[in-house]
């Protein structure tokens, strides 16, 4: 069936049958494919995007039940959003792979509270699993992008230039 | 992965590849010529590892995957070092498949494992990025006529000592014409500005924080093919009969066919390749399958250990002095006790996965491969090709703690079997679902140790006798065997230097056979040996009514481990004198891939469960490349054994897997994470292991905690078993 869906503040036009998980239409689909396939039954995190802001788990969510709610991605954050900035200042990620899911975790946990406290961020994280261990730093940047983070912005719209970044054309590699 | 993991493929694989081509052709080959054979790698001016561009920017070739350990920062600090090159312009980027070029100097294969990627390129880069300097030098002497020694660098500039100056980038061109040195300088360790400093950073970071890092799963290519295996339900099963009627009316399904380890649903998306194998019927032959569950393996290997099978053949690997008062020992000044360690699974972020196509002999991979060389065998058996034709883009991998790297190339291997029977060069994309990846085996061995320690009149051991009965992770493997057992059965036990410290002592390991497929596991034998050794060491103290850090200390000064007593002795100096109120401390010291790691873990019980606080840790790796890293992978390892320790534990019932997914293989969360604190010994030795060595030491500093707080022993991994 067709469907529209508005992801990252732009109407998107895509194929899939009803019982799609958002996952594999965002990935497969669209080529957003920062947002990662980790457990399927919404255990790990790894696939976390937002739907109205609120964080969900795209992997158990079919695409019938999206409708009109504007979902952000990873890439919608724009690569400089002050989370990711934050991020990138503490070395969170080593393997990398959960990074997303962690980062829009955190993100939607600070659009709701400026200045969580530990145990604040334990409840807001706790669904997100890192097998690298990397929540000490995680804990770090979150505490880091609260204090010196500017109040957080609009999701960067720019859908296609998203997906060309995202879609595996040009391999950016190891280096930057 | 381990220092016994000498491959040494020569002659297997020149048997191998003789086989393929039906010739002798090749006897005399070495196994890097069969390797590189029509893998085709330009080499520029300045060698295999190191790219320079006419605007200066250095890129760094990593012959080791990047999943996590921070290697290529490590790496590209080693080159940009030497080089004085600025260190904002250089990057890195993952070698080609080629074993001649980019092998593993302590493995013999290209392979990353056995925390060695710093420690084996150290003098490899270092001249690397030295050669070039020079070469950069000589370059401006010619163009300014002046002698190279009134010649310094620095962050990609040369200066004359005139005042003149050029970049890397002016001078790029003419620097390749100058012949490459024969004779290298390396710096004076002291003049280093780079390396061991904090300024040594990740260069993947900004790219895994916003989603542009790449990795297999992400792979997109035209036509590509996606595919998933309907595997069979126990190890060793074949398949009987399947019907693919149901499977291949599912829209978006291609094909369905039978490969060696099941059958495969090929499709145009992820999603419609799942919902094909939904519809798949099957049936499997168990015939030769392990029906055995966890409990009944565990329970054959504690007849070997106890002697009640005495079919399995033992083999020592220390023995000194007068067996005979070990047997005779009896009272108070003996200690004995068993321990239990179960299945793990690596449980990666990133399930297995790899993209292949396969046209005619021309293969080509794209995924997180470990074990390039590994993997270009098992996909050049498959295929009836020579090695050097497979080439290999290796990729980013969302994690591996050893999984990515077996003899077999299990899912690499599944993915090649697909793109044969595709066929024409199309890709296919091989996903395995969370499900397929923890039922797939290539777990860390179910463990058994039984120890008997004979204490003197002073209470240090006086004779120490030390079974294990484990599987075999090498065994079958074309890697040739070492003197003596299967050394990741081992490590950590043999060369502990409490045996060092004992006058008597009777290590024996048995290696009874079983139908699941293990695997080394992040730090491989210490995952169960050092927390033997260590818990016991506080067992003995206990028994002896000594301080565990004074014992410890005692036995290390009569051991000669100096580095062992210099970490404890950091670690507890920085634990400071005493824990929070409520809060219990646990020491443990373990050597591990050349490292010395040891921690102070404070724990407390809420609601009967371990719950660890502050963890004070130690490392001597030598000289400390990048020290941010180094924190990364103690605070990583850390997690990784906490997670392990606490709740890791895969189980077989009837010969099938019980865990599928994160419900009930348990794994650490961050409410349950504790705060490390990284210190690093000082040295002036080479660079040591930093992956593995973090891992193995939380799991008995824990139970030390546990056995100070509440008098009770752990005899048995891991310590909370809810989830079973």
């Amino acid at each position: 069936m067709a469907l529209t869906l508005d992801i990252n503040g732009k109407s998107v036009s895509v194929q899939a049958t009803s019982d799609t998980p958002l996952l594999w239409v965002l990935r497969d689909e669209l080529g957003l494919t920062g947002t990662k396939f980790g457990c399927g039954m919404a255990q790990c995190g790894a696939c976390t995007v937002h739907l109205d802001g609120q964080p969900i788990r795209s992997c158990v969510t079919p695409i019938e039940a999206v409708g009109s709610a504007k979902i952000t991605t990873i890439e919608g954050l724009g690569g400089q959003h002050p989370v990711q900035q934050a991020w990138v200042r503490h070395d969170v990620p080593q393997c990398g792979y959960c990074q997303s899911g962690q980062i829009m975790s955190a993100v939607a946990l600070l659009e709701r509270n400026k200045h969580p406290s530990d145990e604040d961020i334990d409840n807001a994280m706790t669904g997100n699993i890192c097998r690298c261990g990397a929540y000490q730093r995680i804990r770090a940047a979150i505490h880091d992008a609260a204090e010196t983070g500017p109040p957080m912005g609009e999701p960067h719209a720019d859908i296609d230039e998203a997906i060309v970044a995202a879609s595996g054309a040009t391999h950016r590699g190891a280096g930057r | 992965m381990n220092a016994p993991f000498k491959p040494a493929p020569t002659r297997r694989d020149v048997v191998v590849a003789s086989t393929l081509v039906g010739g002798a052709l090749l006897v005399g080959c070495s196994p890097a010529d069969l390797m590189s054979a029509g893998s085709k790698v330009e080499v520029g001016a300045f060698g295999p590892f190191i790219k320079i561009a006419p605007d200066g920017v250095v890129t760094v070739v990593s012959k080791h995957i990047e999943f996590g350990q921070g290697n290529h920062a490590g790496l590209s600090a080693i080159v940009a070092e030497e080089l004085d090159a600025d260190w904002s312009k250089v990057k890195v980027e993952q070698a080609p498949a080629n074993a001649k070029l980019y092998a593993n100097g302590a493995l013999g294969a290209q392979l990353t494992g056995g925390s060695s990627a710093i420690s084996n390129s150290w003098d490899q880069l270092r001249k690397a990025g030295a050669g070039a300097r020079a070469m950069f030098v000589q370059a401006a002497a010619n163009k300014w006529n002046v002698a190279v020694g009134e010649i310094t660098v620095k962050d990609s500039v040369l200066t004359h000592t005139s005042g003149k100056t050029a970049t890397f980038g002016d001078l790029v061109a003419a620097a390749a014409k100058v012949n490459p040195p024969t004779d290298i300088k390396l710096k004076d360790p002291k003049t280093f500005t780079l390396i061991g400093t904090d300024r040594v950073r990740r260069k993947d970071a900004q790219a895994k924080s916003d989603g542009t890092a790449r990795y297999t799963q992400d792979v997109r290519l035209p036509d590509m093919l996606t595919a998933v295996v309907a595997h069979p339900p126990l190890f060793g099963a074949k398949l009987k009969s399947f019907d693919a009627a149901d499977a291949k009316k599912v829209a978006g399904v291609v094909d369905v066919f039978e490969i060696p380890t099941g059958v495969a649903v090929v499709a145009q998306s992820t999603y419609a390749a799942r919902m094909g194998r939904e519809a798949l019927k099957v049936e499997w032959d168990d015939g030769k399958a392990e029906k055995r569950g966890s409990a009944k393996i565990a329970e054959d290997f504690r007849a070997v250990l106890t002697g009640k099978d005495s079919s399995a053949k033992w083999e020592p690997f220390d023995q000194r002095g007068d067996l005979s008062k070990l047997d005779a020992a009896k009272g108070e000044q003996v200690f004995e006790t068993t321990y239990e360690f179960p299945y793990l699974a690596h449980a990666t972020m990133e399930p297995m996965n790899c993209v292949a196509s396969v046209d005619g002999s021309d293969v080509k991979m794209v995924f997180g491969s470990q074990g390039q060389t590994l993997d270009q065998l098992n996909a050049a058996k498959i295929v009836g090709c020579l090695p050097g034709s497979v080439q290999i883009e290796t990729l980013f991998a969302g994690g591996s703690f050893g999984r990515r790297a077996n003899f077999q190339s299990d899912y690499a291997a599944e993915c090649v079997h697909i793109a044969k029977k595709v066929g024409k060069g199309r890709p296919v994309k091989l996903v395995w679902t969370r499900e397929d990846d923890m039922r797939a085996g290539y777990f860390r061995p179910l463990t058994l140790h039984a120890v008997k320690v004979v204490l003197d009149k002073n209470g240090y051991p006086a004779a120490w006798r030390h079974r294990i009965v484990t599987q075999s992770i090498m065994k079958g493997s074309p890697m040739p065997a070492g003197k003596g057992p299967d050394g990741t059965a081992i490590e950590g036990t043999q060369g502990s230097p409490y045996l060092k410290a004992t006058p008597v002592v009777d290590a024996q390991v048995a290696l009874p056979d079983a139908g699941v497929p293990v695997l080394w596991w992040r730090s491989v034998g210490a995952t169960h040996t050092a927390f033997v050794m260590e818990h016991t060491i506080d067992q003995l103290a206990a028994k002896a009514g000594k301080d565990p850090i004074e014992y410890r200390r005692a036995l290390y000064t009569k051991a000669g481990a100096d580095r062992h007593l210099a970490v404890l002795n950091l670690a507890v100096e920085k634990a400071g004198p005493a824990p929070a109120a409520g809060w219990s401390r646990g020491v443990a010291v373990h050597e591990s891939f050349g490292s010395v790691v040891a921690q102070v873990a404070e724990v407390k019980l809420v609601d009967g469960a371990p719950r660890v606080g502050r963890v004070v840790t130690a490392i001597d790796c030598g000289v400390a490349v990048s020290p941010d890293q180094i924190a990364a992978q103690m605070e990583g390892g850390t997690c990784y054994g906490l997670s392990a320790a606490l709740y890791g534990e895969v189980t077989l019932t009837d010969g099938k897997v019980d865990q599928s997914n994160f419900d009930r293989y348990r794994v650490l969360r961050i409410n349950e994470a504790p705060t490390v604190e990284t210190n690093i010994a000082p040295s002036g030795n080479p660079p040591s292991g930093v992956g593995e060595p973090g891992t193995p030491v939380i799991g008995p500093a824990v139970a030390n905690a546990l056995l100070a707080l509440n008098k009770t022993a752990t005899t048995r991994l891991p310590l909370v078993r809810s989830n079973v």
